[in-house]
Order: structure tokens, then C-alpha cells, then sequence
């Protein structure tokens, strides 16, 4: 009977297929985490396949968070070899990592990114910040008159005359991105602190700590969205919103000039320049972090992370500093750790 | 009594029937009332069509076109070396390029203002196609070459007219004074366009290499799925919706599969990519971003489908065919397999086909076990390797082009769109001829 025939032979095909892939080992680097690092890993992936005899890693998205999780879950074949993160690993995912069996991680910083703030080029005008003005538009309890209230603002000239008297519309990161943190950090924080709200609360009564964390709150009264897509999103949400303003990495928005204008920071404009001197405030380290246990195993593990951070790729000459990171002016150390697989 | 009866009850002369009466009118202008209804529903149905079928071609023409730069090179022997010598080799090799051809127009006294960066940022990633000519053809070395090489993403740009002078102002990727260059070396028919062979047979390019972007590795990756998708779902799914619809019996236990089945058929897309994670990475061990994986998870996806529709084919077969195959002494086994799913073929094939074409169209599942991100660079090195090697999907590439910073990826995105529609359209119009050709009337 012939569809008998069929599907046997089928059934061998695929377990013929299905054992061949298993008892094959991987020969590609495996790579997940950060989507701020995913352009930078891809070119550096792209620019490794065509420079080495190795084949191209694969590069996949997804998140700072979600990433470092994938790359926790153990040691094996089956899982990822490199995590790409915006942020540094935190001390509960060593501990996650630790329990399934990771325990030697290779710290790799490659550079700096900036965080900026763009608004639609023709639209109002969103041209200079401080971190006082976002944390009066976005934070959940600000300080008006002495008191720690509920946000009453709903325009951006209700607090500071000299900004546009529009509606607040503000599109950020959203919690599994890395951006979100610095974000939190380096302007909500400083601005709760700026504007005296974080004093006040702790004056009502509240341990620093929960001062903080309260702090950290965004309202949720629908004026701040948070975006947990790419910085494409964000760029078609400030395209439809001529009120928006969104949260982009330096290097999406130099790549958007013609649609997006950029706001400077406590006066200062972000650029490369100012954020490597450290006088633009708002930007943070870029990492990724290599399994040391797979180095050896899967081919071109080392060979990758040292070209990653060579300084033809990330020196301030190279294809990443084009693209527009911030080249790391202690490249040469990270160097000679990969060279000496030292572990965190 | 009965003079009343007859006068109370006399019935209305009726008319002729050549002239219609109020009530027929009615009812005819009602008819009329439903046919306009319907035919602008159709109407808007088209419209919308029209709509999307011209924003999509619209949109993706653009990735179908490339400008490239035509010069002759030459690379000498000691070039070639020290090129390979370096870490960064394809920077070197691109360095060189730019060189000559900085000299070449300089002596062609090119009016306008220019130097090596200014070219570095008209012209786009060209190391690797020059390294990968000269590793290929070392005989050439020495000779001169003729190249054409893809401009960088925003010359192409304002070719075709999306970038402008006003828009380039802020911009440090081209200045607006390039572009005086751009204009000159387009009237001296340095650069041209011509159609990108490059985006239907290419690979996937990193994020500032647009240029070289292309989409048939990830075809190949789609091919590879719909492979194993077809070669596991058809004959499991066949032999269940056979076994289930003409041998089982009826009780608590079948009933409660085919709700089953039919709950499968909804369950949102994403939930076979968990579960594909989950069984055949992590228990399976099964290698990440395989076509083989992500064809396992979308035979999962299709099997409901085809279950479904095949039950409902053969269920079509009327049961005379049945009763007459073993009336003259067939087996229960025989008059399935030779009588009714020869019959019921053309409707489990478009059912299959379907199916596929459903599956092609998926990204939700494919994200979890590695297809989606920086991932088709090539072509598989051979048949059984197509399987395993981690390549894309076309849905997925273009999703991840779509996530792009620079515009041009935009482009892409919707030419990849044109070209997965024109996979779909065959696909259906394969359906359909199938169906004409063997379907049969009762």
C-alpha cells in the first residue's frame, strides 16, 4: 500500500534527520539578551563571519532581562554562550546562575550608550531638559507647594514656564528593558532628589528606601507609556503624537535625524563626545557576559569576544563607534582580561 | 346571513400576472435593497484590497532596486597581503577601494569638494564582497576589475528620493555637501541603478550594511519548515482524521479528542513556541534556531487544521460509496484506502495547503526557539544540514528588519513582504487548481 510506504519512509527521513542534528555539536556562537547591544552584536557578528573562518554567531533579542535568564539556565550545548546587557548583572541572577551551574562569567563591558530624550522634529519645542522637568511630568507623587501629592500636572508649562504649554506625552522603556534602569537612576532618582519631593518624603515618614522605590514610580494616569517593543515603536508612537516625547539610545536617534529632534540634558547636547568626557549625564555601560565554561567547547567563543572588543571594531575608529557607541576609554583592559578568560 | 358572508368575504379581484402588484413590488425592491447591499460590501472588500496591495508594492518597490558604484580596481599581490594580515580584513580591503577610487576621480577632475571620508560615506560595506572575489579568483590580483558595489543606505536614499538635502542636515551618517559629489558622479554614470540581485539571493546584513541585506537564506530557512511541516503533519494528520472519522468509535473518549482538536485549532500561536522551547531544546536537546525545530513547532501548529479539514472531506464522501465497496466484499480497510480518500483527496490537499500557507505566514512560535534576531547568514552547506543549521524564516526576517534604527531596512521589510506574499499567492492558486482538477459533484 502505497501511503503506508509514505508514511514510513516519512517517519524515517525525519528520525534520520532528527538524530543526525542531535549527535551533530553546535558550531556557531549563540547570543541573546539586549536589545540596545543587538545592532552592535550584529555588526560585529556580520563583520566575524566575513573576517574569520568561524561561522556567524546568531544574535537574538529580547531584553536585558530575558537574556541573562536564558544564559542562567545552565551549562550545554542547548543553551546561549554570550548574554548581551545594557545593565550590569545583578547579584540575584549570579545567584539564579550559580544554582543551575553557571558560576565563571566573563564580564565584558564594550562601551558607553547614551540615553536621550527626542521629540517629532516640527513639533513643539522639547529642546532643553533637566532632570527635574521629567520627574515633575512622569513621577507618580511630586512635590507641589511643600506637599507630596498625587501628579497634578497635566501640561509641561504647568511647572516650568519655559517649556512648550502642550500635553505630557512621554513613551519610555518599559521594566524588562535595560534602559529603563538607567533611566530610573540617572533621571527620575535625581530629579526626585532636585526637586525636593524625596527629602519631603522622607520627612512624612518613609525609610530612604521606600523614598526610593517611591521615587521610581511612573504615573499611570495613561500620560507616560511604557514601550516594551524596540525604539521603532517609540519612533512610530512620536510620529502619530506631535506632543510626544520619547526615550531613544543616541545611536537610533542619529540614525532618525530627518524625523526626530534631541533635547539636551542639564544644557548639555548629547553627543559621543560629551557623553565619553561624562558631561552628558544620561548613559550607562554596555556588556555582555561569556560562559567561560563553553570556551573550548563551542568553536570561536574567544575568538568572537576578543574581536569584539578589538580596538578595530570598538575603538573610536571602528565600525561601533560609527554607529554610535561610546567607545570605552579602558578598552585595553577589558582587552587583557578576554585575554586571560578572568571571571568576575 | 349569507348576503353578508358574500360581501364581507369577497375576495380581492386578483390582477394579471403581466402587471405586478404592490405587495410583489415590494418584495422585488427588497431583493434589490440586498443585492446593492452585497455589492458594496464587495465593493469595500476590494477597496481595501486595493488599498493594501498598492501601499505594500508601494512601499517595497524601493527594495528591489539598488544604486550601485561602477569603477575598475586593481588590488596588487602586497595589497592582498597585508590586507589579510590584519585582524579587521574586509576594513582593509574597503580602505583600498576607497583609495583608488578617491585618485580615480581626482584625476577625472571631478567638480566638487571631497576627500577619502566623504567617499567612506557614500559608499557602503564593501570590504567583504572585494575579500571574497579576491579569496575566490587570487589570480586576479594585479588585473584590473570591475566592480559594482552597493552605496551606503542614504545615497540610495536620495536616489529614490527619501532622503533630501533638508533631511540630511542634522545628519552625520551623509552631509548635505556630499551629496554635490552624489550629483556629479550620478551625471558621470559612476553610479547607477539596477535591479538587487542581492536582496532576492542574499543573506541578512548587520544593522549598518543595509546595502546588503537580503532575503533568500531566510527562503531557504522557510523551505527547510515547510518541509518538515508538510512531511510529518500530512501523514499524521491523514491517518488520525481516517482512523477517527472511519474506524473509532463513538463514545465519551473519541468526543472528547475531537473537542480537543478543535480547542488545538485556537490556541494562540505563541503557546506552540513555549512548548517547542520547553520539549525540544531543552528536553529534546534538539539544536536552537534549526528550521528543524521551528518546523516541529509549526507541524504542531498545522495538525488541527488538517485534522479538521481532512475529517470534513471525508465526510463529504457520500455513503453510497461506501455501502456499494462493501456490498461486493471489500474490507472496512479497502473501501477507505481505495474508494473514499482517493475521493476525498482534493479537499485534504487544499486543507493541507491551507495549512502551510498558514504556517509560512507565523512568527509568534519561531520566537522563542531562536529564528527571530541576527540569525540567516547563508546557505546551508548541504541537504540534511538545511535542517539543522540555524537559519530564519521569512516572516522573522522581516520582523527583525522591521525593528531596524535606518529607514532603509524599512524598505526591506516590505519587499520581503512582497516576495512572502507571492509565496502565499502560489501556494493558494496551487490549492485552488487542485481542486479544480480533481474535485468531483455529487
Amino acid at each position: 500500500m502505497s501511503f503506508v510506504k509514505l508514511t514510513a519512509s516519512t517517519l524515517a527521513i525525519a528520525a534520520v534527520s532528527a538524530s543526525a542534528a542531535v549527535a551533530q555539536s553546535r558550531e556557531n556562537v549563540q547570543i541573546a539578551g539586549s536589545s540596545t547591544v543587538l545592532p552592535y552584536a550584529s555588526i560585529v557578528a556580520e563583520a566575524f563571519g566575513d573576517n574569520t573562518d568561524f561561522p556567524t554567531p546568531v544574535v537574538e533579542s529580547g531584553g536585558s532581562s530575558a537574556g541573562l535568564k536564558r544564559f542562567c539556565e545552565g551549562v550545554g550545548e542547548n543553551t546561549i554562550d554570550v548574554a548581551n546587557a545594557s545593565r550590569a548583572i545583578r547579584d540575584k541572577e549570579v545567584e539564579a546562575c550559580a544554582a543551575n551551574g553557571v558560576t565563571d562569567i566573563m564580564e565584558v563591558r564594550i562601551g558607553y550608550d547614551g540615553i536621550v530624550f527626542a521629540s517629532q522634529k516640527d513639533g513643539p519645542a522639547f529642546t532643553a531638559f533637566e532632570p527635574t522637568d521629567i520627574f515633575n511630568a512622569l513621577g507618580a507623587k511630586v512635590l507641589v507647594d511643600g506637599e507630596v501629592v498625587d501628579n497634578p500636572y497635566n501640561t509641561w508649562a504647568e511647572f516650568n514656564a519655559e517649556l512648550p504649554d502642550v500635553e505630557i506625552a512621554a513613551f519610555i522603556p518599559g521594566t524588562k528593558h535595560g534602559t529603563r534602569e538607567v533611566f530610573e537612576e540617572k533621571v527620575l532618582l535625581i530629579g526626585c532628589e532636585e526637586t525636593g519631593a524625596m527629602q519631603a518624603m522622607i520627612d512624612g515618614g518613609m525609610s530612604e528606601d521606600d523614598a526610593e522605590d517611591a521615587c521610581l514610580d511612573v504615573r499611570t494616569d495613561g500620560k507616560s507609556t511604557d514601550i516594551d517593543g524596540d525604539y521603532t515603536e517609540t519612533l512610530a508612537r512620536i510620529d502619530a503624537n506631535v506632543n510626544g516625547i520619547g526615550v531613544f539610545g543616541l545611536a537610533f536617534y542619529e540614525n532618525n535625524t530627518d524625523k526626530l529632534k534631541v533635547a539636551t540634558m542639564s544644557g548639555v547636547e548629547p553627543k559621543t563626545e560629551t557623553i565619553a568626557s561624562g558631561e552628558y549625564p544620561v548613559s550607562r555601560p554596555l556588556f555582555f557576559y561569556v560562559k567561560k565554561a563553553h570556551i573550548g567547547v563551542i568553536p570561536g567563543l574567544k575568538e568572537y569576544a576578543q574581536f569584539f572588543i578589538s580596538d578595530e571594531l570598538a575603538g573610536p575608529n571602528g565600525p561601533l563607534a560609527n554607529y554610535g557607541l561610546v567607545s570605552d576609554p579602558e578598552l585595553s583592559a577589558t582587552q587583557s582580561m578576554v585575554e586571560g578568560e578572568e571571571t568576575m | 346571513m349569507t348576503d353578508a358572508t358574500v360581501q364581507g368575504g369577497a375576495p380581492a379581484p386578483r390582477g394579471s400576472i403581466h402587471s405586478i402588484d404592490a405587495r410583489t413590488a415590494k418584495r422585488n425592491r427588497a431583493e434589490k435593497r440586498f443585492r446593492t447591499y452585497g455589492k458594496i460590501a464587495i465593493g469595500i472588500g476590494l477597496f481595501f484590497l486595493v488599498v493594501l496591495f498598492a501601499s505594500i508594492i508601494r512601499s517595497g518597490a524601493p527594495a528591489f532596486t539598488r544604486t550601485v558604484v561602477d569603477v575598475p580596481f586593481t588590488l596588487t599581490q602586497t595589497q592582498y597581503e597585508e590586507a589579510e594580515g590584519t585582524l579587521f580584513k574586509t576594513k582593509a580591503y574597503s580602505d583600498f577601494f576607497i583609495a583608488a577610487l578617491d585618485n580615480q576621480l581626482r584625476e577625472q577632475g571631478v567638480e566638487a569638494e571631497f576627500d577619502a571620508d566623504t567617499i567612506e560615506r557614500l559608499l557602503g560595506k564593501v570590504g567583504s564582497t572585494i575579500r571574497e572575489y579576491y579569496r575566490a579568483n587570487e589570480n586576479q590580483l594585479g588585473e584590473e576589475v570591475s566592480f559594482s558595489l552597493a552605496t551606503s543606505s542614504r545615497v540610495d536614499g536620495y536616489l529614490t528620493g527619501r532622503v533630501t538635502r533638508e533631511s540630511m542636515t542634522d545628519s552625520r551618517f551623509l552631509m548635505a555637501a556630499d551629496l554635490d559629489l552624489v550629483d556629479r558622479l550620478v551625471e558621470g554614470e559612476i553610479i547607477t541603478s539596477e535591479f538587487n540581485w542581492p536582496f532576492i539571493t542574499g543573506a541578512d546584513s548587520g544593522v549598518d550594511n543595509p546595502g546588503g541585506a537580503g532575503i533568500g537564506a531566510s527562503v531557504v530557512g522557510s523551505f527547510f519548515m515547510m518541509l518538515v511541516v508538510l512531511f510529518l503533519s500530512l501523514p499524521i494528520g491523514v491517518a488520525a482524521s481516517i482512523y477517527l472519522e472511519e474506524f473509532a468509535v463513538q463514545n465519551r473518549f473519541t468526543d472528547l479528542i475531537e473537542v480537543n482538536i478543535s480547542n488545538l485549532a485556537a490556541v494562540p500561536s505563541i503557546v506552540f513556541g513555549i512548548l517547542g522551547l520547553a520539549v525540544f531544546i531543552q528536553f529534546m536537546h534538539l539544536p536552537q534556531s534549526a528550521p528543524l525545530v521551528g518546523g516541529l513547532v509549526l507541524t504542531l501548529m498545522t495538525l488541527p487544521t488538517i485534522i479538521i479539514s481532512t475529517r470534513a472531506s471525508l465526510k463529504a464522501v457520500p455513503p453510497s460509496i461506501r455501502e456499494a465497496a462493501l456490498g461486493i466484499g471489500a474490507s472496512k480497510m479497502q473501501t477507505v484506502f481505495h474508494h473514499v480518500l482517493p475521493l476525498a483527496m482534493p479537499g485534504i490537499l487544499t486543507g493541507t495547503i491551507i495549512g502551510l500557507a498558514q504556517a509560512l505566514g507565523e512568527t509568534a512560535p519561531l520566537l522563542l526557539i531562536g529564528m527571530v534576531g541576527f540569525v540567516a547568514r547563508g546557505y546551508p552547506d548541504g541537504f540534511l544540514q538545511g535542517f539543522v543549521e540555524p537559519n530564519s524564516a521569512m516572516p522573522a526576517q522581516i520582523y527583525t528588519w522591521a525593528a531596524r534604527a535606518d529607514v532603509a531596512f524599512y524598505d526591506k521589510a516590505w519587499g520581503g513582504i512582497i516576495i512572502l506574499l507571492i509565496f502565499l499567492m502560489i501556494m493558494n492558486i496551487v490549492a485552488v487548481v487542485l481542486r479544480r482538477r480533481f474535485e468531483r459533484r455529487w
